[in-house]
């Protein structure tokens, strides 16, 4: 194959990977997309191998590396729950990160690449050195990220004294050696500030997602995803290829469009979020200027609930990131089911940032086979409470908090959230009164038609479905 | 020692309520009381000696048995100045008493050393109160039982229907006053499939008249007639007025009229008058539930159904005793409730805690003292109005972005952009800005594309992205064997096909995985 036609199935291959994006517009043509993807990927990768930049000496390694990463890649993709998707996008994209360093590392000791100009091979240096930085950002990050979405490193965000000043040590320390690099003249000199920056940058990245909190996962996870598509971006500047540069740029912009929506999804700024811990400064979140909802709560039974939602004549089910935890989905899908068979008008109503990654929430309940004409966007039930008989809100808590619209002191003021207590009666499923996650207390538990369900949300939810049956 | 609740026949004329049903002793007793029930006490409302004694409770032959051995005794109906000769000294009474309307009976009660909880004078504006709140309970039941009366004396059906024999019209139903009687009337009448009109003088209950399948007819009089506590007050003679033609024009069109006004401490105000009546259609109905203050309409009887030009006009002022199983368990479930609050130890032992703002609501006898009327609440100032600006939460992401920037932060933007663009154009070489050219293309075209995915869709979004940035392997690729001109001679050959090969089979991973996770997400998402 010839450098042209390589090019020319470069650019077929970059038309496909837009589809691709495009067809996620709508569930109909989302399937469509991925495979347009897969196409893209295959004539990208083949083209490469049969073009002129590989010799028939390496395609035994190449098979060889292929056959072994798709298959870990296959099994794991067949195997990983639903819930643990966040956990698996975290841990790609920590593979990418990883990649993007190594392919930047190979570049560097391969002496073979010829520059005309000074200038250029300079830029070639600094394209490297970038490329590393944010793959290393990326991909310990990426691991920080996937041990507290999983569980395995605590949801607290971990908040160093100076956490800021230490930052900004880590970016100065990596222009300066970046400026050592750029002046080294061989590759021996050059080693040493290369791997000094790449230190930093990882532990910068485990720095970074350790200072947030498990609440603001979606963000970190987005951001990570943008992350790893700059990473893949400048290694198609360090490689001159127009192909990685473009696909990079797809990747980096959607995510950094995820986190923004998730920001403000949260009213919240980027920066604060990725500066670590809940607003500024960490002081006590709950300040004396925000009023202590004042009340008493009504405890409610799972058969009182059942009993409830029998004589509803519309249901909105607000899931959050409790459901997950407690792989409630099935329940509350035969729960919707046995409804709906009833004539009850039962609606699902997602916010942005619930569940620990964008869509997640969607994507468990298709995974329990919930229809998604009638899962609805915030914006689109929100107007539709007051018109409700019951809203049963399942393991979430400050995306249901009225205080973000009422009370202007409290630290959530101001977010965007699902008006649950506008429905004529609201049921919150809950382990205990244990405030959510930004430390604020809800003032939603103290309203005169809210009713709580205190305990395991599945457990409660079987107990409610024997109840409906009954 | 636990104390003994006791609970008498009720002995006014006509009632047929009881203060505890057997689900309610069975409670009491597990909040550590002894129980006593009067023989036959709950027969009126269908509830047996024999279920009393199932759940726990001693039946005793006589009033005056009861009376003497009760620590605390539950009554529907304020006692009789005989039932308060049985009452021993220093007991404990709750029920409904009215302070303000029997001062004598409160004279006798203190003369016994009595305390008595008054479930009347409850203070309903606190939201923990009303679980205990019996007014509400019974008040919703009698405009229940107002609507059921209506509809049993009016000649038609209330549902509109078209019928093999004809099409018959929807029944007209007004309610005046939309208080908690006046609602539930509006609700058990639009669920019989009537055309329901409602009124009331304070403004704000016409959402809650709208919520329940009833209509508000506005006065057309600029006047604000909440008078705190949840009550109306007296209007205005222009509000009057203007209030009348309204009512006139309304008792012309309905079939039924089910008048629920009262100001409380004051006679019923007179909204129906004998014209009104007169101008009805022969066969419609008046249920008026204000009989026993006189009356909303001029021509009631209070406490009878009678019939004038035509019109049924029903002044039954025992409606909640015509529903006595369900008031009855109501009633002894509000006072559950209280007992609930004196008794939080569960231990059988009841404190009277001045402190609680619902319980010094609630007594009005203190060991034989009179603290009737209780201090004015100390409520929470209601809540100051929304500050609009902190309110108008930004509108949620549609497709395609939100809001256009201000002209401040557009031209910031555009000017460090512009800025960035003209430094790199000065500097560098030209094959970077052919990269560079393509580099800010692609990220236009992916901002256009992907705020045009589905929020639904963010997950798969995510994961094919993923899936995608795995192109990185192209890097990788050209790194394991290229082909070598000359110059590279003394290229770490091995160690760069180790990290090439290594950083594809991450890459690898991603693809396949990344593909196949989208793909079996999406198989998922189904109509």
């Amino acid at each position: 194959m010839t450098s042209s036609l390589a090019t020319v199935s470069y650019i077929g291959a970059t038309i496909l990977f837009i589809l691709s994006l495009g067809g996620l517009a709508n569930p109909e043509t989302a399937r469509r997309g991925n495979v347009f993807g897969i196409i893209g990927m295959a004539i990208a990768v083949l083209a490469t191998i049969l073009g002129p930049r590989v010799t028939p000496a390496g395609i035994p390694w190449i098979v060889g590396a292929l056959v072994v990463g798709g298959a870990v890649g296959l099994v794991a993709a067949k195997r990983v729950q639903m819930t643990q998707m966040p956990e698996l996008v975290a841990l790609m994209h920590s593979l990418v990160g990883l990649a993007a360093c190594l392919v930047g590392f190979a570049s560097y000791i391969d002496t073979s690449t010829v520059f005309p100009t000074a200038a250029e091979k300079s830029i070639h240096e600094m394209e490297i050195y970038i490329g590393i930085l944010i793959g290393a950002v990326t991909f310990s990050g990426s691991i920080i990220a996937f041990g507290k979405l999983s569980g395995k490193i605590g949801g607290k965000p971990l908040l160093l004294p100076a956490r800021h000043w230490l930052n900004l040590a880590g970016l100065l320390l990596v222009i300066w050696f970046g400026r050592v690099f750029l002046n080294a003249h061989g590759i021996g000199d050059g080693m040493l500030p290369l791997l000094v920056m790449t230190a930093i940058a990882l532990l910068f990245g485990v720095h970074m997602v350790m200072a947030i909190g498990g609440a603001d996962m979606p963000v970190v996870v987005s951001m990570l995803n943008s992350y790893s598509g700059w990473a893949a971006a400048a290694t198609g500047f360090m490689l001159s290829n127009d192909l990685l540069i473009v696909v990079g740029a797809l990747v980096g912009s959607s995510g950094a469009i995820l986190s923004y929506i998730m920001c403000r999804a949260m009213n919240r700024n980027f920066i604060s979020v990725i500066a670590g811990g809940f607003g500024t400064g960490g002081g006590a979140p709950v300040a004396a200027g925000g009023a202590q909802p004042a009340g008493e709560v009504a405890p409610i039974a799972a058969a009182e609930t059942a009993e409830l939602l029998r004589e509803a004549k519309s249901v909105i089910i607000v899931p959050g990131y409790g459901m997950a935890v407690a792989q409630a989905q099935h329940t509350v899908y035969e729960i919707t089911k046995h409804l709906r068979e009833k004539g009850v008008n039962v609606r699902f109503g997602i916010h942005p940032v619930a569940g620990r990654m964008p869509g997640h929430m969607n994507v468990l309940l298709a995974e329990a086979k919930v229809p998604y004409d009638i899962v609805l966007e915030m914006d689109e039930i929100n107007d539709d409470f007051p018109k409700t008989d019951v809203t049963m809100v399942i393991g979430a808590n400050d995306i249901v908090n009225p205080a973000a619209q009422d009370d202007p002191a409290s630290p959530i003021a101001g977010m965007p959230v699902l008006e649950v207590w506008k429905a004529k009666t609201s049921i919150v499923m809950k382990r205990s009164m244990a405030s959510g996650y930004a430390g604020v207390d809800n003032p939603l538990f103290y309203k005169d038609n809210n009713r709580m369900l205190f305990g395991d949300a599945k457990k409660m939810l079987d107990e409610v479905l024997v109840a409906l049956k009954s | 020692m636990a104390l003994l609740i006791g609970v008498p026949k009720e002995t006014a004329a006509g009632e047929k309520r009881v203060a505890t049903v057997p689900d309610v002793v069975e409670k009491l007793v597990k909040l550590g009381f002894s129980v006593a029930v009067e023989s036959g006490a709950g027969d009126a409302a269908n509830f047996a000696d024999d279920t009393y004694r199932a759940a726990g409770a001693e039946v005793l032959p006589t009033a005056a048995e009861l009376w003497a051995r009760s620590d605390i005794v539950f009554k529907v109906r304020a006692p009789s100045a005989d039932e308060v000769g049985l009452m021993r000294e220093g007991g404990t009474l709750i029920s409904f008493i009215w302070p303000a309307q029997n001062p004598e009976l409160m004279q006798q009660l203190a003369a016994r050393k009595a305390t008595v909880l008054a479930i009347d004078s409850l203070p309903r504006q606190l939201s923990r109160a009303q679980k205990m709140d019996a007014l509400t309970s019974m008040a919703g039941i009698s405009g229940y039982r107002a609507v059921i009366e209506a509809a049993n004396a009016f000649g038609r059906f209330f549902n509109g229907q078209i019928t093999a024999a004809g099409k018959i019209p929807p029944a007209k139903v007004f309610i005046a006053g939309a208080g908690v009687a006046g609602l539930a009337a509006i609700g058990t009448a639009a669920n019989l499939g009537a055309i329901v009109r409602a009124n009331d003088t304070r403004a704000e209950v016409a959402d809650q008249v709208v919520s329940l399948g009833g209509e508000f007819v506005k006065v057309d009089y600029e006047e604000e007639g909440s008078g705190g506590g949840g009550y109306a007050k007296v209007m205005s003679e222009g509000f009057q007025q203007a209030q009348r033609e309204m009512y006139a024009k309304q008792a012309k069109d309905a079939d039924i009229i089910i008048t629920t006004a009262l100001i409380p401490g004051k006679p019923a105000p007179k909204l129906i008058t004998a014209e009104m009546v007169a101008s009805m259609k022969p066969g419609s109905v008046i249920v008026d539930m204000a009989g026993e203050q006189g009356g909303n309409c001029e021509l009631t009887v209070p406490g009878e159904a009678v019939v004038r030009h035509g019109v049924t006009i029903i002044g039954y002022t025992d409606l909640v005793s015509r529903l006595a199983k369900q008031s009855s368990t109501l009633y002894s479930t509000n006072l559950l409730r209280v007992t609930e609050e004196l008794c939080k130890t569960k231990d059988g032992v009841i404190d009277v805690n001045m402190e609680d703002d619902a319980i010094r609501g609630l007594t009005v006898i203190k060991d034989g003292g009179i603290t009737w009327p209780p201090p004015p609440l100390k409520l929470p100032a209601p809540p100051p109005a929304k500050p609009a600006a902190a309110v108008a939460a930004p509108k949620g992401h549609g497709h395609g972005g939100g809001e256009p920037m201000s002209a401040k932060s557009l031209v910031t933007v555009f000017g460090i952009g512009a800025l960035a663009f003209a430094l790199v154009g000065l500097y560098a070489p030209a094959s970077f800005l052919s990269h560079f050219t393509v580099f800010v293309l692609a990220c236009f075209v992916g901002y256009m594309v992907v705020w045009n995915v589905t929020p639904s869709l963010h997950t798969p979004l995510m994961s094919v992205t993923n899936a995608i940035s795995s192109i990185i392997a192209i890097g990788a690729l050209v790194q394991v064997a290229p082909p070598l001109t000359g110059d590279g001679v003394d290229r770490p050959h091995a160690l760069i096909l180790g990290l090439a090969v290594f950083a594809l089979a991450l890459t690898a991973v991603n693809m396949f995985g990344g593909f196949a996770v989208t793909r079996r997400m999406l198989a998922m998402f189904r109509k």
